[in-house]
């Protein structure tokens, strides 16, 4: 277990070291100089050289990045060229609120997927079953930013239940949650009648209606434990998902998490930050993967990390 | 033409007059606070790095500098500066400060600040963006260069007097003294937080910054020492981030937020324009800016003056305007209605696309040809390039549309052989101070047509160049006027060599609640951008 894991864990920083390469080469080529964007408009060629000096833009790709990785060792994401602060500090700011909202649109997705998946597994081939499919394959092709504006129209300007916007209480993670939560629900619901429908048909649930339990004590004590184990290894996979999913939800809904970092970051070629929050949610997406698969383990003794 | 300046310098008067009335007249309620949203982050407050336009009035609320602008207007007063003396020959500028004025850490500021202001701005390691803006002051090469660490043009007299030697004459240096990189801040506060500076201003402003929430908001108090008496008129002002300008819209319809500082989206303006709801709250007014197409002067064959005048003739402005819901007036010049020196007796190159197909039959282009045009990706700019693109269809100039992320047009443009053709739209020129002599230098003059710069047309005039020297040597105060022709003959003359086509100049529009109230003009202040802060009030002063 503990080989397993460690093994696990020098395999992620391999991954994040090719991703920390790959997206340096790429922000490096970007035909757009970021010196221009810090400097502004007004700056003389001495002030622009300057600044492209002092920030070592004007060195060799090689020791550009060398320097960046040995100061990323250290802890040290650098520091933002247009706000001018700390990198880690403007993450660590911002990632409580990134991670509360992908806790929420994970019960939020849970609760509704799995429902409307074992509702349409015990109701299968009938209206309900249809009707609930065509709502999760709504859900999954829906783009993030109709459905996000759609629910602030609907739900917060014209019936006024949830604040427009904005972050604090409840009933501000209420939409973005739900925003970003449709779109795995729609898969859950999928894949949970999917392995429903393959449980149901097992020889122990026969037993179990054999012995005359309640329908609802078969479907919930009996059945849903073993659909779960395929979802819960998908919950990993979803961290990425919803990692792309914030930078459009946090932008809509004005979330203060890292999406909306990397969004402005994105368009003032604020690389430092980039590379941060691509960083960050590369550890994030790794180590939810891991996680799931130690969390299967636990559920399931049957399975044997290798 | 001695009539006509005579004309001018009355309105100036008049225009002078009737604004600091319309500050004064109406007596506002002191009390209250606002809530203010913006789409993206702040990027930071320090006076000598700051440079955006969400930033611009916020600095200048916290900071003051020796100069600054009557609230709403254009018209340059003193600030910090009690009064000024120019010397004869018009290099050595003695100020002499007001007294009493107090920094928010209760420290009482002296002259000695200004020098180190003034040092630490022009000092390589500061990374000040407006840097150069202060190279007419003597010693500037030699702190810019890293040889001197103080700029040698500048002495302190006494606690309340400072002399600043200019190693040229340059009739532009007031407008920089009122430039925020010109605003004085303490030392001990600097090196105290360092490069984190910008995160704990310390000024002498109408306000100060009391909470700033790193993604989430600025919060703004009064400052009770404020030297000029009754101002501010809020208590407090709440900065909101992170808010997308549709969601400030429908925000600030409920009531929940005073002024949407991004403005009105372009694809709702009409709605919300015609909308009963919003009557009243939508105040107009121009600014110092004006949207161009650059025609590169290097590149074939925009290296001919006919196909460049063709270009000029073929476009209908009048539609583009339309296009964007007439919230521009057309334009002929590259200086804006708004800034002293605009020629409104010039005609500049009407609609014609006759005149222009016959233009460029005469340069040998009878049969047309294709050429590119760059413009920023965000709405609505590509919708106006195809309008460029069909005029200029119509005169048998195929253009193809190369829509890009700003900052990669920005990098095109800096390239000598890249874009023959840039739709300025969301990158135009708006001016740091009202003052001509800022439309030439970066945009047609010759120090912008280098590699990286912002003269996307590569316009480089010798001669006009010469011309431009001389208007800013006129420092006597009483050749204002003869220095304002100047410049009008050099945009009129760069006009008829026709390195842009002038499309329009934007009207700005901000959007503010109901509940709030002072002058129009603090709303849509050409200097204090967006809005000037010290200057709203609330109706209840609530």
């Amino acid at each position: 277990m503990i080989i397993y894991f460690l093994r696990r864990l020098s395999i992620a920083a391999m991954i994040l070291l090719g991703i920390s390469f790959i997206t340096y080469v790429l922000l490096f080529w970007v035909p757009a100089d970021p010196v221009q964007q810090i400097a502004g408009r007004s700056a003389t060629p001495e002030t622009i050289a300057n600044i492209r000096h002092q920030l070592g833009l004007d060195l060799p790709f090689y020791q550009q990045y060398g320097l960046y990785l040995g100061n990323l060792l250290q802890g040290d994401l650098g520091r933002s060229y247009i706000q001018k602060t700390n990198v880690s500090e403007l993450i660590q700011s911002r990632l409580p609120a990134s991670l509360l909202l992908m806790a929420a649109s994970i019960v939020t997705e849970l609760l509704i997927g799995l429902n409307m998946g074992i509702l349409a597994a015990v109701k299968r081939g009938t209206f309900v079953d249809n009707l609930l499919m065509v709502v999760s394959f709504i859900g999954v092709s829906s783009p993030q930013f109709v459905v996000g504006i759609l629910l602030l129209y609907v739900f917060a300007v014209q019936l006024e239940w949830f604040p427009i916007g904005g972050y604090g209480t409840f009933s501000h993670i209420v939409l973005p949650a739900l925003t970003l939560g449709l779109l795995g629900a729609g898969w859950y619901a999928r894949m949970m009648r999917s392995t429903m429908l393959d449980v149901l048909e097992l020889d122990f649930i026969r037993t179990a209606k054999a012995k005359g339990l309640g329908k609802l004590r078969v479907i919930f004590r009996h059945a849903v434990p073993n659909a779960l184990l395929p979802i819960i290894a998908m919950i990993g996979i979803d961290i990425g998902i919803f990692m792309s999913g914030i930078v459009v939800v946090e932008s809509v809904f004005g979330w203060p998490g890292i999406g909306q970092l990397a969004w402005q970051a994105i368009q003032r070629v604020d690389i430092p930050i980039i590379m941060g929050v691509t960083l960050t949610a590369s550890c994030a997406i790794v180590l939810g993967n891991l996680l799931a698969d130690i969390i299967a383990f636990f559920i399931d003794p049957r399975i044997k990390l290798k | 033409m001695k009539n006509k300046l005579l004309i001018s310098s009355l309105t100036t008067l008049v225009f002078s007059i009737g604004a600091t009335n319309l500050v004064q007249a109406e007596e506002y309620k002191h009390g209250g606070s606002m809530i203010v949203t913006y789409k993206d982050d702040v990027s930071t407050l320090d006076p000598a790095i700051g440079y955006d336009w969400q930033n611009w009035a916020m600095i200048k609320s916290l900071f003051d500098a020796l100069l600054d602008y009557e609230p709403g207007t254009t018209i340059l007063k003193n600030d910090l500066a009690d009064s000024y003396q120019i010397s004869e020959d018009g290099l050595t500028y003695t100020f002499n400060l007001k007294s009493g004025v107090k920094f928010h850490n209760g420290r009482k500021m002296i002259a000695a600040d200004v020098k180190y202001s003034l040092d630490r701005v022009t000092n390589p390691k500061t990374q000040s963006p407006g840097a150069g803006f202060f190279a007419s002051i003597k010693g500037y090469d030699e702190v810019s260069s890293g040889a001197a660490n103080g700029l040698s043009g500048i002495r302190v007299i006494n606690d309340s007097k400072i002399e600043i030697t200019l190693s040229r004459p340059d009739a532009t240096f007031l407008h920089v003294m009122g430039l925020n990189f010109a605003s004085i801040v303490p030392k001990e506060a600097v090196d105290q937080w360092g490069a984190d500076f910008g995160k704990h201003p310390v000024g002498t402003g109408a306000f100060k910054l009391t909470e700033w929430t790193l993604g989430q908001r600025l919060v703004f108090t009064k400052n009770p020492d404020y030297y000029q008496a009754g101002v501010p008129y809020l208590d407090q002002i709440t900065f909101e981030v992170g808010q997308a300008p549709i969601v400030a819209l429908l925000r600030l319809e409920r009531g929940e937020v005073d002024i949407a500082g991004d403005g009105i989206p372009p694809a709702k303006f009409l709605s919300i324009k015609n909308d009963p709801k919003f009557e009243g709250s939508i105040v107009e007014g121009s600014q110092l800016h004006t949207g161009y197409v650059t025609l590169n002067v290097k590149m074939k064959p925009f290296d001919n003056l006919k196909v460049r005048q063709a270009v000029n003739m073929a476009i209908n402005k009048e539609r583009i305007v339309r296009i964007i819901n007439g919230r521009a007036v057309v334009a002929n010049q590259p200086l804006p209605p708004l800034m002293p020196g605009y020629d409104k007796n010039y005609q500049g190159y009407s609609y014609d696309p006759e005149k222009a197909k016959s233009l460029l039959a005469e340069a040998g282009l009878q049969d047309g040809f294709t050429t590119e045009l760059y413009v920023a990706n965000t709405d609505p700019q590509p919708r106006i390039a195809q309008a460029i693109q069909q005029d200029l269809k119509d005169v048998g100039i195929k253009v193809v549309i190369k829509a890009l992320a700003q900052a990669n047009v920005i990098a095109a443009g800096g390239e000598e052989d890249q874009a023959p053709m840039i739709w300025s739209g969301g990158m135009a020129w708006i001016a740091d101070f009202p003052d001509a002599s800022n439309f030439y230098g970066p945009i047609l003059g010759c120090a912008g047509a280098i590699k990286g710069g912002w003269n996307w047309s590569w316009y480089c005039n010798e001669s006009i160049d010469a011309r431009a020297i001389a208007a800013d040597s006129m420092t006597d105060p009483a050749d204002v006027e003869k220095r304002e022709a100047a410049w009008r003959s050099i945009f009129t003359d760069i006009q008829n060599d026709a390195p842009w086509v002038p499309i329009f100049n934007e009207q700005r529009f901000t959007i503010r609640s109901s509940r709030l109230t002072g002058p129009d003009g603090v709303f849509v202040d050409p200097v204090h951008i967006p809005v000037h802060y010290d200057f709203i009030a609330t109706k209840d002063g609530q």
